[in-house]
């Protein structure tokens, strides 16, 4: 009897027992903040003060706080009935009433001219040294460069943490889920203006230190707008629901020297303007075969499997798509299955990628169809839609 | 007048058009719903317990948090409080029954078949509703899993229920109020109720017309909220807020009715500023309906609209700060007993208030550009809608229990749940303000090492409060089987108010001639 009330007990608190242990020994290391209870500080200066802001009404609520506890655990104390406390039976007060609507709205007043002034500033998008477009995708993030002089350049953001850290077989880095493959680069002290919109449900991007948050939404495009002051590197998350992996799709900036910018810059434009040139170019079976196998690592394997298999999406291997003729195959990568989790590849991946994935595709995990299909015949079905 | 007691067997239940027996249908059905809901937050926080997934996906852990909200708001707390209304109402305004009894019975009866259809679609192909209790489009149309429909329909069916079920507290509060009751005389419990309803039949209807205009999206090839066919995914959330602040007033103001009620009671002293409690109310009904965008402060308005919503928020702070100075004066120069109504109205002012300082932060836009969408929200939402909504609804049951069985609930059993729900209320959401502000954001199933000792004490704390309900439950069944036999019209000794004019406990048929109103004081 006695050793199973001991067990029950054990049983009972072993949640409190596993919590005191790993708060007590550590168990994971971070460099994140742990036990941070406050807003994040920020590296621009309307950050500060939408923190300042945030630190006054804090200590308001504060202040108010005190004396309306204050009265409240009074009254509770010092008139108790077992203490003999006798009821008085006044009931209303007008002076009393007028006074408690009247002061309150003053200190409303008193919270409202900062919120006002700190909001215009940070409605002011006007005269940006550089424009990014932003746009959210299930769930990955896109950066497009709008650059006035030469071609754009975009790239997707994916989030870069294992599977194996998330499914707790491998030791959590200290910026689990708070890491990417590319982080947007912007250079220190320059106004940057982001221009935000999704491709297909809502998302929100979301830096606290850069102290953006806007919503994205598909179809329209809302703009935000940043002044880092500090060389760093700065995480967020997506902040509105968006799906499955709404909390795996983090952000990541790294805010750098001027020069240290132009050099990313440039090496970026050298980077598009050499798969521009491997557009025009056509490839051997070998080299389309692991091209594409690189890409679908990337972008196909969550969904259908290491082997083709499926999972999420339909099996790859034998599958009527894969196997049947190139030119739906190219279409369903290019466009996606609508009211499926299929995606429109062809705004995400490029041409070489698009024709290297479909090659591979049609040739592992046991199709071996044969054919091969070039950057050209995808540049050809683009514009022929 | 031949008064008869109940039918026999079940067709006493499904057949009944008596307030009570439709009141006590409400309350179990609701405290079931709580336990489901509950069960659900409780899978939540399980995940949550550490970093990493280990219990379930995020596919399925996006479902528990959507059917988490939706059953506590629509199924839980909304039901609870009608269930209340039934009960109470007739009786605090000396009225024989609701002024329409059969439809009374209808719009329970469709309650359950509604949240079958809801929980029915978790069992279903692609999974139940996952994009949160907001639904907001395009996520909830697009790209909604094929029981988006059930959903849908349960939605309907709830609406209905609701709309119908605030006609006939108006109707009744409006008729069948006893000679002598006139309004400034009904107790507070009833003038909330009379203006909840008001709310309730402006804006479920907009929320009907929210879920239709999804509904002809997804098979109708309408675009309402799809920028590719002319539409707007915004539209959807000024439709849904414009019925979704409304109504978190609509779970809050029945609570503040209770508290009105059970304060001076247990202070042996009158309700203070009781015309100012009605204005107050009033006031906050009326600026409901003016500041739903503040839930949308990202969405990129127009700088004129973010400050309008902005100062029209802050705003709602004072008719609610003078019910908080109303309670705590009603308190002040009493003679201050501390019965669990009495203890879990007083953990009602103290934690709703802190609800309250949290919502004016969350109100001053430029900083909700840092709160919104975080743990921050979440904390604050539950410190109103738990211990605001869900604390007055404990403090009612304990207070009136002993009304409607005719027996006294276990005193050490009710303060040993209170001071449970208390501790763990506090370990579960006080943290969750910290994470929020530290940058983590909601309806997440994973997240980074740094927000991972406060997500375990979180965690402890909602098993703690989960585990303090089953004692709440176990208390009322024991109370109904084994308590202890009460014959005092009164029950507590500064009670005041026509309720407690009636034998405990209450017969089945009550006031079947008006009572006299000039001889008790009407309310406390």
């Amino acid at each position: 009897m006695y050793s199973q009330a001991k067990r029950l007990s054990q049983l009972a608190l072993s949640p409190v027992l596993l919590a005191l242990t790993m708060l007590s020994s550590g168990a994971w290391a971070s460099n994140g903040q742990r036990w941070e209870t406050n807003m994040t500080t920020s590296v621009t200066e309307v950050g500060q003060k939408i923190y300042d802001l945030h630190m006054l009404v804090f200590w308001i609520c504060v202040a108010v706080g005190v004396v309306v506890f204050g009265f409240l655990f009074y009254s509770v104390f010092a008139f108790r009935k077992s203490k003999g406390a006798k009821a008085s039976s006044f009931h209303e007060n007008t002076t009393v009433e007028i006074a408690w609507t009247i002061v309150p709205f003053l200190i409303l007043v008193v919270m409202a001219w900062p919120a006002t002034t700190t909001l215009i500033e940070i409605y002011d998008t006007d005269d940006a040294d550089i424009d990014i477009l932003v746009t959210g995708y299930q769930w990955k993030w896109k950066y497009e460069y709008i650059l006035p002089e030469g071609d754009n350049i975009s790239f997707f953001s994916n989030l870069l943490t294992d599977k194996s850290e998330i499914y707790n077989t491998a030791e959590k880095g200290s910026n689990y889920l708070l890491e990417v493959d590319e982080p947007m680069v912007i250079p220190v002290d320059k106004k940057v203006r982001f221009l935000i919109t999704a491709n297909d449900v809502l998302h929100a991007w979301w830096v606290p230190a850069l102290a953006v948050k806007k919503d994205a939404i598909p179809g329209f495009i809302n703009e935000s707008w940043t002044r880092a002051e500090e060389i760093g590197v700065y995480r967020g998350q997506c902040a509105e629901l968006c799906g499955r992996d709404h909390g795996y799709m983090p952000i990541v900036v790294n805010v750098v020297e001027q020069g240290e910018y132009d050099q990313w810059l440039a090496g970026k434009q050298a980077e598009a303007a050499e798969i521009k040139e491997l557009m025009a170019q056509t490839f051997s079976m070998d080299e389309l075969m692991q091209r594409g196998k690189g890409v679908y690592t990337r972008s196909c394997i969550a969904c259908h499997g290491a082997n083709g298999e499926g999972g999420v999406g339909k099996a790859i291997a034998g599958s009527p798509i894969a196997t049947g003729e190139v030119a739906q195959h190219i279409d369903v990568m290019v466009n996606g299955v609508a009211g499926t989790a299929m995606q429109a590849f062809g705004g995400q991946l490029n041409d070489v990628e698009l024709a290297a994935v479909v090659t591979y595709t049609r040739n592992a995990f046991g199709n071996n169809m044969g054919d091969k299909v070039q950057p050209i015949d995808i540049y050809n079905f683009k514009k022929g839609q | 007048m031949g008064a008869h007691g109940p039918a026999k067997g079940l067709t006493r239940w499904l057949f009944t058009t008596n307030h009570k027996d439709i009141g006590t249908m409400y309350l179990w059905f609701s405290f079931a719903m709580f336990l489901l809901g509950g069960s659900f937050a409780m899978i939540i926080r399980a995940e949550l317990f550490q970093p990493g997934l280990q219990i379930v996906e995020p596919e399925f852990f996006n479902q528990m948090t959507t059917m988490h909200g939706l059953v506590m708001v629509f199924g839980a707390i909304m039901p609870a409080f009608v269930g209340l209304a039934n009960w109470m109402i007739p009786l605090m305004i000396g009225a024989p029954d609701m002024a329409l009894p059969r439809m009374n019975n209808w719009s329970f009866w469709i309650l359950p078949p509604a949240f079958a259809l809801l929980a029915s679609t978790l069992f279903m192909e692609g999974g139940g509703p996952n994009f949160g209790w907001t639904f907001y489009a395009p996520l909830s149309t697009t790209y909604a899993p094929p029981s988006v429909t059930y959903f849908i329909f349960g939605v309907h069916i709830m609406g209905l229920s609701s709309i119908m079920g605030a006609i006939n507290i108006i109707a009744t509060i409006v008729n069948m109020r006893a000679p002598g009751m006139t309004y400034m005389k009904m107790p507070l419990f009833v003038w909330t109720w009379l203006i909840t309803a008001f709310l309730l039949v402006a804006v479920m209807p907009v929320l009907a017309g929210a879920v239709t205009m999804m509904l002809m999206d997804i098979h109708f090839g309408t675009s309402f909220f799809s920028a590719a066919g002319g539409g707007d995914p915004v539209l959807f959330q000024h439709v849904f807020w414009f019925f979704g602040h409304p109504e978190v007033y609509i779970i809050i103001l029945p609570g503040f009715g209770v508290v009105s009620q059970i304060i001076p009671t247990f202070s042996r002293k009158p309700l203070f500023g009781y015309d100012s409690m009605v204005y107050a109310t009033a006031s906050i009904a009326f600026l409901s309906f003016i500041v739903w965008a503040h839930h949308m402060y990202t969405v990129g308005m127009p700088i004129a609209g973010e400050l309008f919503f902005m100062y029209a928020t802050m705003l709602i702070a004072v008719p609610t700060a003078a019910k908080v100075f109303n309670w705590i004066t009603t308190m002040f120069k009493g003679s201050l007993t501390f019965e669990t109504p009495m203890l879990f109205s007083i953990a009602f002012v103290f934690l709703f208030t802190v609800g309250g300082f949290s919502g004016l932060m969350l109100a001053i836009a430029p900083a909700d550009f840092q709160y919104h969408d975080t743990y921050f929200v979440v904390a604050h939402f539950h410190y109103t809608m738990v211990a605001g909504a869900i604390f007055s609804m404990s403090a009612a049951v304990y207070y009136w229990l002993p009304k409607w069985t005719g027996k006294m609930y276990n005193e050490t059993m009710g303060k040993t749940h209170f001071w449970v729900s208390f501790v763990g209320f506090n370990l579960t959401f006080f943290p969750q303000h910290f994470v929020g502000l530290a940058g983590m954001p909601r309806r997440i199933p994973d997240y980074n090492l740094m927000f991972a000792d406060f997500n375990m004490m979180s965690s402890i704390g909602a098993f703690i409060y989960g585990a303090s309900q089953l004692l709440f439950l176990f208390n009322v069944v024991r109370t109904i089987t084994h308590g202890e036999k009460i014959d005092d019209p009164k029950v507590w000794d500064g009670a005041h108010g026509l309720e407690w004019t009636v034998p405990t406990p209450a017969p089945y048929h009550t006031f079947t001639t008006p009572p006299d109103v000039k001889e008790v004081e009407a309310h406390g």
